[in-house]
């Protein structure tokens, strides 16, 4: 079915030839036999399975795709990752090689694709549920394929039948120096039995833009190596358009009261990740409405991102955009209302005339506040206050921004002296920061360094037992970071018990 | 001679008027009128004035000449409106004026329609108006290039942005039931180059500020991005425009780059994009080795201007040298320049560009020479390699301010600048409103047999000459395009089994 995507048919006519042609000529997907261990899941299943397997198969995938998602949410690298999720994958979706001869080939192979069939109507539902179904199962599909055997992969991308077109040898010939140099590849024997071959450069985005492919006149020069992004890509687009399909089809499964209930629930537990904003954050016993002018005595208790933009505010009387953005939204979720917060920007850039602010400053406040805008914005109130994982996934800032989680943003010099300058002195705790960091553990860094501000105060509610453990689990939020280090550093004012109550209410 | 403030101030006998009532039926209806059917008043008076609506050459309706109603508007309003040295570009009347009489408005629609006839392209494309007082009134569309000039000359809007086509009109917006079914289709693929971005670099000015000095910068992105956009990614009709003040943009207006989704913006914008990292980030560049094909090129292109432009003209290191020295890997090295330079720190940039070598030649490298190189290339590209403001890029739906629109804080008009021709292009000659409206009053020409646009009487006239041949290149490109895929169609058709 693959290959029609790139045959000259009309989109809309194809559909319905192949369907029918593939639907009544001869069911030959009815008992489906698997060739591969890895599978694009371009045909849907029709065997009969009891509602008991739809419902274990369906969670058992789910598991796998939320520990997935858990790792990529701690930035565990690809290795990490694999490591981690190997026994998951042994325990929920084992999925064996042909060269296994193992009697359970074919069951395995068939409950991944029917549990990916199953699971791809209960997230076909809404845009949200679909991208990140689409993102994980792009995930999944790629840590599969990286551990697959390398002939068995070879066989399985022969028979998708992707239509590349082989470079010749000539031509090989012709390039060999760009073709090397922009894999990065050594000038060695081994280089030159590489085969390559020529695509679309849409086709590959992701090696474009690392610069990882040589272009020429549109097309890019994929290394055999760098097959992998062709097929992951290929397999995300096959995967987003069968679910926008799934997704218009949906309505009609209506009837079917037996396979609904299933189906809400599993995508009610496939709810969002645990970083999420909660409204409890701004909410803080004991500490009254915040002015604008407060905002510079409780900077104390920001996270290193925050507190670094609020300096670089105090320093330069102006942030970038989305310096600004990071942190209006920061100061919404610690409970800044709008009025204040207008008032806190308007005196922070002092530099401005207030015509200026008024015209080019004030509009985006609003907005972010949720006070302008369109129907959506203003119903959702606005945006949400970024999660360390939104900050950690953003484009690092550009020349002249300083948003962005400064562990991940800084070089471990400068790193350093920014941590001296708010007041970590400990010469060890500097020192694990940076390896943290160099392992691209910013967050645990992070938390690292909160400990460390506030390690009397937390053996203090640890010794007195007035904090759950719950209460100190590892911040994943700016605002939980700010939350936490203002009850702490007040303990003792009539609000340390109060804690536990707000957080259950999270859950 | 004086401009016309009024939108249609001639007598009825006039020949404009004339065909602008004639040609005036509703828009939605216009075009198919007279694509096909004759026109039941009278065959022959359609005739002349289709003619006039699709030929490029003469009789230009949409510019109008001052030659017809020289006569009538001296006797009737001999001083309405005369440009003087006391007017300004952000008077409305000047902008009134130049609307009606130099901006181009058809190639300008055709440009954004790539056909001839009316279609969705234009009518469902987003302008967003910048009002006097500063309001943005957005998701203006208009069916036809002419309703859009009256539109300009009535508001007179003092600049205005280009957005997507949607899906539906724009305007239709709210009436939808779904409001799904408004979304951004197609764009031009836009880039957008800002002295901005280059102040930590230049010496000779900051902010809003542009000399010929730091103009060299964005001759240098231009030159870059281009050869890539057409080398690597073979895009051809690729129009960049001086952005009126301190920068420039790039539309590329490829089907292919039109119609691409904001991932493949993004990645395209990635491939490009080199200088990153905030302030406190370290190094700017840091590139793999060996150097991608696009690198190396683009290294080739910038070598000779960092010579000149860097060291001898924006001389970054005179005074202070630390980035500098930051920006060297090697210890030993780095002391032993210090040392240097402490004892003599006006030295002029070259001067220390060519130290790193002899230094390190006179052995104080603890490092490979080839890691010396390196550090040093990625200096000549910290220090030239095009800075894009790459958000722009990477978003269908951003706003992008349109060519030929009159830049209100300098009141140039923003010309396109010929990629090949880019070294003489001198921001600072870009003709002001004022002084275009001033040309057309002192233009002494014979106006006899052939009817000379008012913009050809000025110093705009090789911006238009060169956006028409623009325009023309993608309005070929894209017929060829259409009977291509129209044949394979039919192939197709007769192919097909039910």
């Amino acid at each position: 079915m693959i290959r029609h995507d790139y045959s000259r048919v009309d989109p809309k006519r194809r559909a319905n030839i192949d369907h029918k042609k593939k639907q009544f000529a001869k069911a030959e997907f009815a008992q489906q036999h698997y060739d591969h261990r890895l599978n694009f899941y371009t045909l849907p299943p029709t065997a009969e399975i009891t509602l008991e397997e739809f419902e274990t198969w369906a969670i058992n995938r789910l598991k796998v795709l939320s520990e997935l998602e858990a790792c990529s949410f701690r930035n565990k690298s690809p290795e990490e990752t694999a490591e981690y999720m190997t026994s998951i994958l042994n325990k929920y979706l084992p999925l064996r090689s042909n060269t296994s001869r193992s009697q359970a080939l074919q069951e395995e192979r068939k409950k991944d694709h029917y549990s990916h069939y199953i699971l791809r109507l209960a997230f076909s539902s809404t845009e949200d549920l679909r991208r990140r179904f689409s993102r994980l199962e792009t995930m999944l599909f790629r840590l599969r394929y990286k551990e697959d055997d390398f002939k068995e992969r070879e066989q399985f991308v022969k028979s998708l039948n992707l239509e590349w077109e082989e470079v010749g040898e000539a031509e090989k010939r012709e390039l060999r120096d760009q073709l090397l140099a922009a894999t990065g590849g050594k000038k060695s024997a081994a280089g030159e039995e590489q085969e390559w071959c020529k695509v679309d450069w849409e086709r590959v985005p992701e090696l474009v833009e690392q610069r990882r492919v040589f272009l020429r006149r549109g097309k890019a020069y994929v290394p055999q190596s760098q097959q992998m992004s062709l097929v992951v890509a290929e397999f995300t687009k096959w995967l987003d358009d069968a679910l926008e399909l799934t997704a218009r089809a949906l309505p009609r499964l209506d009837e079917d009261d037996r396979l609904a209930p299933i189906l809400a629930h599993l995508s009610q537990s496939f709810t969002a990740p645990e970083a999420a904003y909660t409204s409890s954050d701004a909410s803080i016993d004991g500490l009254s409405a915040i002015h604008a002018n407060a905002i510079d005595s409780l900077s104390e208790n920001f996270p290193l991102c925050m507190r670094n933009l609020h300096m670089n505010l105090r320093a330069n009387s102006h942030l970038k955009h989305y310096g600004r953005l990071q942190y209006t939204l920061f100061l919404k979720g610690i409970g800044l209302s709008l009025e204040e917060c207008i008032v806190f920007w308007r005196r922070s850039f002092k530099l401005m005339t207030d015509d200026k602010f008024q015209k080019e400053y004030r509009y985006n406040i609003r907005h972010v506040y949720g006070d302008v805008g369109g129907d959506a914005n203003r119903r959702g109130r606005g945006y949400t206050p970024y999660s360390c994982q939104k900050i950690l996934t953003e484009p690092l800032p550009g020349p002249g921004q300083s948003h962005g989680c400064p562990y991940r943003t800084f070089t471990p010099e400068n790193l350093s002296a920014l941590l001296q300058r708010v007041g970590v002195q400990d010469r060890n705790v500097l020192k694990t920061v940076r390896e943290d960091v160099q392992k691209q553990r910013y967050h645990v860094a992070c938390n690292r360094v909160f400990e460390y501000g506030h390690q009397r105060e937390i053996k203090k509610v640890r010794d007195e037992g007035s904090w759950s453990a719950t209460d100190l689990d590892t911040i994943v939020h700016p605002n939980t970071y700010f939350k936490r280090s203002w009850l702490l550093k007040h303990l003792g004012e009539g609000n340390a018990g109060m804690v536990g109550d707000d957080e259950k209410m999270e859950e | 001679m004086p401009h016309s403030t009024a939108p249609d101030p001639m007598s009825a006998g006039d020949s404009q008027t004339m065909s602008e009532t004639t040609i005036k039926p509703e828009p939605s209806t216009q075009d198919v009128a007279m694509e096909d059917a004759p026109s039941p008043a009278g065959d022959n008076k359609a005739k002349v004035e289709l003619e006039e609506l699709f030929d490029d050459n003469d009789s230009d309706q949409e510019f109008p000449s001052s030659v017809p109603a020289k006569s009538e508007e001296d006797l009737s309003q001999p001083t309405t409106f005369k440009i003087s040295d006391t007017s300004t570009f952000s008077d409305p009347d000047v902008m009134r004026a130049f609307y009606q009489r130099l901006f181009p408005f058809r190639h300008f629609f055709q440009w954004l329609n790539h056909s001839a006839v009316p279609g969705p392209d234009f009518a469902h494309r987003e302008f967003a108006f910048t009002l006097a007082n500063g309001a943005l009134l957005r998701y203006q569309s208009f069916p036809t290039a002419d309703v859009f000039r009256k539109h300009c000359i009535k508001e007179v809007p003092p600049r205005f942005d280009i957005g997507p086509v949607y899906s539906t009109n724009p305007r239709d917006r709210k009436s939808l039931r779904k409001a799904s079914a408004f979304r951004a289709t197609s764009r031009e693929l836009v880039f957008d180059i800002d002295m901005n971005d280059y102040d930590e670099i230049r010496t000779c000015c900051t902010g809003a500020k542009v000399c010929h000095k730091c103009w060299t910068f964005i001759t240098m992105a231009i030159k870059v991005v281009d050869t890539a956009l057409r080398e690597d990614f073979s895009f051809k009709h690729i129009l960049w425009v001086y952005s009126g003040r301190r920068g420039a943009h790039a539309w590329v207006s490829d089907k292919k780059a039109r119609e691409m989704d904001d991932n493949r913006r993004r990645s395209l914008a990635g491939y490009l994009e080199l200088v990153r990292g905030g302030d406190q980030g370290s190094k700017r560049v840091s590139i793999r080795r060996p150097l991608h094909p696009h690198l190396e090129r683009s290294l080739n292109i910038l070598k000779e201007h960092f010579q000149t432009t860097i060291l001898a003209e924006q001389d970054p290191w005179a005074e202070k040298s630390e980035h500098l020295l930051n920006l060297i890997p090697d210890a030993t090295l780095r002391a032993a320049l210090q040392k240097k330079w402490d004892s003599s720190p006006s030295r002029p940039s070259a001067s220390k560009w060519a130290d790193i070598d002899s230094v390190a030649k006179s052995g104080a490298l603890s490092k490979t020479s080839r890691e010396l190189l390196e550090a040093k290339q990625d200096i000549v590209l910290e220090y030239t390699y095009p800075r894009l403001d790459a958000d722009v890029s990477k978003k269908l739906n951003h706003l992008l301010k349109s060519p030929f629109v009159v830049h209100p804080a300098t009141g140039r008009v923003c010309v396109p600048i010929d990629p090949k021709r880019v070294e003489e292009f001198d921001p600072l000659g870009v003709p002001t409103v004022t002084e275009l409206l001033k040309e057309i009053d002192e233009w002494e020409g014979e106006e006899d047999e052939k009817k000379v646009h008012d913009w050809e009487k000025t110093s705009l006239k090789p911006y238009i000459d060169y956006y028409k041949t623009f325009v023309s290149g993608l309005l070929r490109d894209e017929k060829e395009q259409m009977s291509v895929k129209r044949e394979r169609e039919e192939q197709h058709g007769d192919a097909m089994d039910f």
